[in-house]
């Protein structure tokens, strides 16, 4: 590991000072917005603006995976890099048509919650929490995969470093606490990662293409030239061996499971549901839902993009130069491990190739983390210093909102759900925050061990905690709304089969079941050429099959009385106040009849 | 509850469990005499989940068709730089979901004051 050195480069400084105010940005407003409220820590009673709420619920969502990860994926993906794009914001459709309104008028604020009140079962909500556990912490691990790999560019350490360092930050900003509910503090991110993320993309954009609308640029010609940037690039793509850029490689089957899962899953994520019982009316958490894509959508539309600058730049800078004459963010990345270069002809010189290639004598020499993409574009661009800077406070940024709210969810679902509840009912309330403590620092630490051994890029780790999501929640949550013979033992086994399904198939590829001596499984066993990522669609299908087929040869579900639902669909609930309000009495919390 | 005996159409398949979820008002959050949506309730659940299945066929054939299934028919045509499969996939897509999201919200509203009523306090 190479020490940390002494005298800081500009880009540090640069990067420092960014990430530091930044960093004092959110602090402040947070302290604002507790003062100003008078002691009225949530918003609740005042409310929030759709427009408002759509950006904070933006901040949530977009993560390491689609700030850092995404645009490198799409970048060796092509064309089939779609499934992120599309993936992660045709997700909202379902939200705002199938769930947002209706989970908005039940009052309920965690997926959880609502499981256990709708299935009339203490089991079902248990269920219910081991899911949303596991979803949130397979979220959790890829953003600390992520916000290792910026901390080892800002520190100039080895990514395991980094993922360490990452600990404590992140640790440090979820236990801090209050912040994370705020809405304004997570504005002030959004505004943050979305300025982060458009300001190379323009630079780069009007220096490729002379167009300084990414969107359009990358449907435009070369600066100076007469060819279109995706015909060059497929040029380029297709004569290093990596395939056409704009065309297919994947299998159809999977490409389209890959999809359906992120965008169910989407639909399914404990800590984006959560937010649309912050506004007032169901009226607004349907505009909330629409401004939510559409802050989500100036990240994801320009993300394709940054991904074909990003290629092209590096595939006209790299191929078939002398390793000599490579500029500093080459040799940078190459110290952190994060490029690797081996001169296997002696030539001096690098070459690159794809899996694609068929001549023997070329041979690829060059390897390339997918996930340094966003964060290398501006250097590989030779943008000024200050925008490197930016680009990893944006990183920051994005990685930290969405892990304190995902930590935020597993430590109140292990102290308040399955302690408090379940185990041990009388602890006190100051006991239960203890335990939240503990398991979001026990979180954590196991997510910073997946982040040092990840299996696979952050984009990856992060699609497996959407298929989670698809194959427990979903088939729950609609047959839930939509259905009323539904019961609570449809809705147990059609979960626990969904989410061991995907598990396992989640486990035995990636992992394999070394312990009790199963080998992990390779591409040609895929299930219909299905890859682990969009496995969860598959167990979604199964989870739906089992609920309907075991809700048909089980009783009905109890009949409750139509004043009964009323009264909750009238209840207010507070702005994401999962600890203090969760312990009130509720009349949920009363058996049906 | 609604009835589902007979042959329903499709629509009526999708019954909420509760019934609360047919009444536009149910989200006031001042307690409010009943009698105010004076049209029925089950013509507005009706037209909410035909507007739901309408808008979420276009979802499917937007992303799934257009961005996966159909793309070597479209990236024939060419907009521009962009193959026109290509442009649905990556660009393309994320705006219609925003445009679909825009016509349900639209939708949603007008119907909710369709169905609301005249109340001088939801009206604006």
């Amino acid at each position: 590991m190479p020490a940390l050195p002494l005298a800081l480069t500009a880009v540090q400084w640069w990067t420092f000072g960014i990430v530091a105010v930044t960093f004092l940005l959110y602090i402040g407003i947070a302290v604002w917005s507790r003062a100003s409220s008078t002691g009225e820590f949530y918003v609740a009673g005042k409310g929030v603006s759709p427009v408002v709420n759509g950006m904070a619920t933006a901040a949530d969502w977009m993560s390491a995976a689609s700030f850092i990860s995404m645009a490198g994926l799409i970048s060796f993906m092509g064309r089939d890099g779609a499934v992120y794009l599309m993936g992660w914001t045709g997700g909202y459709v379902l939200l705002a048509l199938l769930l947002a309104p209706y989970l908005r008028k039940f009052g309920k604020f965690t997926v959880p919650e609502f499981i256990g009140d709708r299935y009339y079962s203490k089991t079902a909500r248990l269920v219910a929490v081991i899911c949303a556990i596991f979803v949130s912490f397979t979220y959790v691990a890829g953003q600390m995969q992520g916000v290792g790999i910026v901390f080892a560019r800002i520190f100039r350490v080895e990514p395991t470093t980094g993922v360490m360092i990452g600990m404590v930050v992140v640790f440090v900003y979820a236990v801090m606490g209050g912040m994370k509910g705020i809405t304004y503090t997570q504005v002030a991110q959004y505004c943050v990662l979305i300025f982060a993320y458009l300001v190379p993309a323009i630079f780069i954009s009007i220096l490729l293409t002379d167009n300084p609308v990414p969107q359009l640029g990358l449907g435009s010609k070369l600066a100076g030239s007469d060819s279109y940037l995706l015909d060059r690039l497929d040029g380029l793509t297709q004569e290093l061996g990596f395939g056409q850029y704009t065309g297919r490689s994947r299998n159809i089957g999977d490409v389209f499971c890959i999809a359906m899962a992120l965008m169910v899953g989407t639909a399914g994520l404990p800590h984006v549901i959560v937010r649309f019982y912050t506004v007032k009316k169901v009226k607004d958490a349907r505009a909330s839902a629409f401004w939510a894509l559409v802050f989500i959508g100036i990240l994801y539309t320009t993300a394709a993009a940054v991904a074909a600058f990003g290629f092209t730049n590096l595939l006209k800078e790299v191929p078939g130069k002398p390793y000599a004459e490579m500029p500093g963010w080459f040799k940078t990345y190459e110290d952190l491990g994060l490029m690797k270069w081996e001169d296997k002809n002696g030539d001096g010189l690098i070459q690159y190739y794809g899996s694609k290639i068929e001549d023997p004598a070329k041979v690829n020499e060059l390897t390339v983390n997918k996930d340094i993409m966003v964060l290398a574009n501006p250097e590989i661009a030779n943008l000024p210093n200050w925008v490197i800077g930016l680009v990893a406070a944006g990183c920051l940024a994005a990685a930290l909102s969405t892990a304190a709210g995902l930590l935020l969810v597993i430590s109140t679902s292990v102290s308040h759900d399955l302690l408090k509840r379940t185990l041990l009912p009388h602890i006190s309330e100051r006991e239960e925050l203890r335990y939240a403590r503990i398991a979001a620092a026990g979180a954590i630490g196991l997510a910073a061990i997946l982040g040092i051994k990840p299996p696979g890029f952050v984009g990856e780790v992060v699609a497996f905690a959407f298929g989670l999501a698809a194959s427990s929640f979903f088939p729950a949550i609609i047959l839930g709304i939509f259905w009323k013979r539904m019961n609570m033992q449809g809705a147990i086994s059609g979960m626990v089969v969904g989410i061991l399904f995907t598990m396992i198939y989640i486990i035995h590829f990636q992992f394999g079941f070394e312990l009790i001596g199963i080998k992990q499984g390779v591409k040609d066993d895929y299930l219909f050429g299905i890859s682990p990522q969009g496995i969860g669609t598959l167990g979604m299908i199964l989870n739906f099959v089992v609920a309907v087929a075991v809700s048909l040869f089980t009783a009905p579900p109890p009949k409750r009385s139509k004043k009964w639902s009323r009264a909750s669909g009238c209840r207010r609930t507070p702005i994401s106040a999962p600890i203090v309000r969760r312990d009130e009495k509720s009349a949920f919390n009363r058996p049906p009849n | 509850m609604l009835e589902t005996d007979g042959a329903p159409p499709l629509v009526s398949r999708f019954q909420p469990h509760f019934s609360f979820l047919l009444d536009p008002m149910s989200d006031d959050p001042t307690p409010q005499p009943p009698a105010r949506s004076h049209r029925d309730p089950k013509a507005y659940w009706r037209k909410n989940i035909t507007a739901v299945m309408a808008l979420l066929v276009v979802w499917f054939l937007v992303s799934y068709g257009c961005g996966i299934l159909w793309v070597d028919e479209l990236d024939k045509i060419r907009l521009g730089g962009f193959k026109l499969g290509f442009w649905f996939a990556q660009q393309g897509s994320i705006y219609v979901f925003i445009v679909l999201i825009g016509i349900y919200v639209l939708y949603m509203n007008k119907l909710d004051r369709e169905f609301r009523g005249t109340s001088p306090k939801q009206d604006k």
